[in-house]
């Protein structure tokens, strides 16, 4: 059995990405053709727009394992569909205060406007969510109710 | 004969209306009553104990009272915020349903209880109320009775849970939800969830564990509470309906204050004001977005 600290020590966060389509994915795609390292935790997830993520799409994240979820998209006035990224804005402005509120740690989710142009920052944005997580630890509280028995 | 009885009867006889759904004696109380006889009008009644929001059976949803014809529906004033609610998000037309709106001065808890209204009888979202007199109704009967006896504690409460630490907030949750049985019996109450297939319902994919689990029952709740930001009339069916006894009132109450305190929107009675989910400001804050 590893003791607490090995255990932190060999822990990689398992982090979700729910990026847009002609945004984020496309900052993505641009921090790995210009060679940018970064942490490989995060898995991404191409949506066509930050609209068209369901809150729900989290709650199955970290359901299914997930450590961290990162939720970015077009910044405010890009939006390919105009408005999707504001209804996405006033959705997850209630889940995050709602996840907060049943005892989820803020730093576990990560909300984020990253443009097609904007690779660096998407390798920041990467870097500093997973560090967040790393920090805090595997999240095993939400693991810990799939053995349970209501 | 009361002003409420005398009005139905006007309305059933001169068939303005179909129906008149209000509340009448029970054997445990006051319970929902479909009035169809003007001569039976008089059954109606309306006390402390009408504690049921009658607005839940306007909704699209309840296809079984469509061949009733149009109805007339009694409410208080925070089942008036349902029906606007109905009536903003076009689940109802105001033409189609005869709102008779009561005065109310607090209801119990407990419907079938035949306590005096106390601070420890009271339902809980009553005291502080502002809906006593319904705002949004074609008649208005009785007289305003005294306000709601107690404080309201509930923003205490969510104030205490907000101080404490994630871990302890989240030790209290899951001790709550873990009693969920997943009757759906909030969902079924509630005039506000008129999906006409429920999320929590679908298969392919499932999104929502359906069988009573920590792990399930978590996505549930989460899900029903976000999906009442903005919609929430606060009539307190839910945790009233809850066998649990689940305190869903605080999750309803904790994201109208987000709902309040984000979007500056308070539900109301006018079905006029748009639902803040589903429209947005660009100036919305976003300090939570990095």
């Amino acid at each position: 059995m590893p003791t607490p600290a090995e255990r932190t020590l060999a822990f990689e966060p398992r982090m979700s990405a729910f990026v847009c389509n002609w945004c984020t994915y496309t900052g993505a795609d641009l921090a790995g053709t210009s060679r940018l390292q970064m942490a490989p935790n995060v898995r991404i997830i191409r949506l066509p727009c930050t609209g068209r993520i369901d809150p729900l799409f989290v709650i199955k994240a970290f359901e299914r394992g997930a450590d961290g979820v990162i939720v970015s998209g077009c910044h405010p006035a890009d939006c390919h569909y105009t408005s999707g990224n504001y209804h996405a804005r006033r959705r997850f402005a209630v889940f995050k205060e709602l996840v907060e509120f049943v005892g989820v740690a803020p730093e576990r989710l990560t909300f984020s406007w990253v443009s097609a142009s904007e690779g660096q920052k998407w390798r920041d944005v990467v870097n500093d969510a997973t560090a967040r997580v790393r920090r805090l630890g595997p999240f095993d509280a939400y693991r810990a109710l799939a053995g349970r028995r209501g | 004969m009361t002003q409420l009885q005398e009005l139905a009867r006007t309305l059933l006889s001169e068939a303005a209306v179909g129906v008149v759904i209000g509340w009448e004696e029970g054997p445990r109380g006051a319970r929902p009553a479909f009035v169809t006889d003007p001569a039976r009008a008089d059954r109606l009644i309306f006390d402390r104990r009408c504690t049921a929001n009658l607005a839940t059976y306007l909704s699209p949803r309840r296809t079984h009272l469509a061949p009733l014809g149009k109805a007339a529906v009694v409410v208080k004033g925070c089942d008036a915020r349902a029906v606007a609610g109905l009536i903003r998000e076009t689940q109802i037309r105001r033409e189609d349903v005869v709102l008779i709106g009561v005065r109310c001065g607090g209801v119990l808890a407990d419907p079938a209880s035949t306590a005096p209204l106390t601070a420890d009888t009271v339902a809980d979202r009553c005291p502080g109320c502002q809906a006593r007199e319904p705002g949004l109704a074609d008649h208005v009967v009785g007289d305003l009775p005294p306000a709601p006896p107690g404080e309201a504690t509930r923003d205490a409460l969510i104030a205490r849970l907000d101080a404490s630490s994630p871990s302890e907030r989240w030790a209290f949750w899951m001790r709550e939800f873990s009693r969920c049985v997943r009757c759906n019996a909030c969902r079924e109450v509630c005039p506000m969830c008129f999906c006409e297939r429920c999320v929590a319902d679908k298969t392919q994919p499932q999104w929502l564990e359906s069988s009573p689990h920590p792990r399930g029952n978590l996505a549930w709740h989460l899900t029903r509470a976000l999906h009442q930001a903005g919609r929430c009339a606060d009539c307190g069916e839910c945790a009233r309906a809850c066998p649990a006894g689940i305190p869903l009132g605080l999750l309803n109450r904790k994201i109208a204050q987000i709902v309040a305190e984000r979007f500056d929107y308070r539900t109301g009675d006018d079905p006029s004001v748009p639902a803040p989910i589903g429209t947005y400001s660009l100036s919305d804050r976003q300090e939570f977005i990095l």
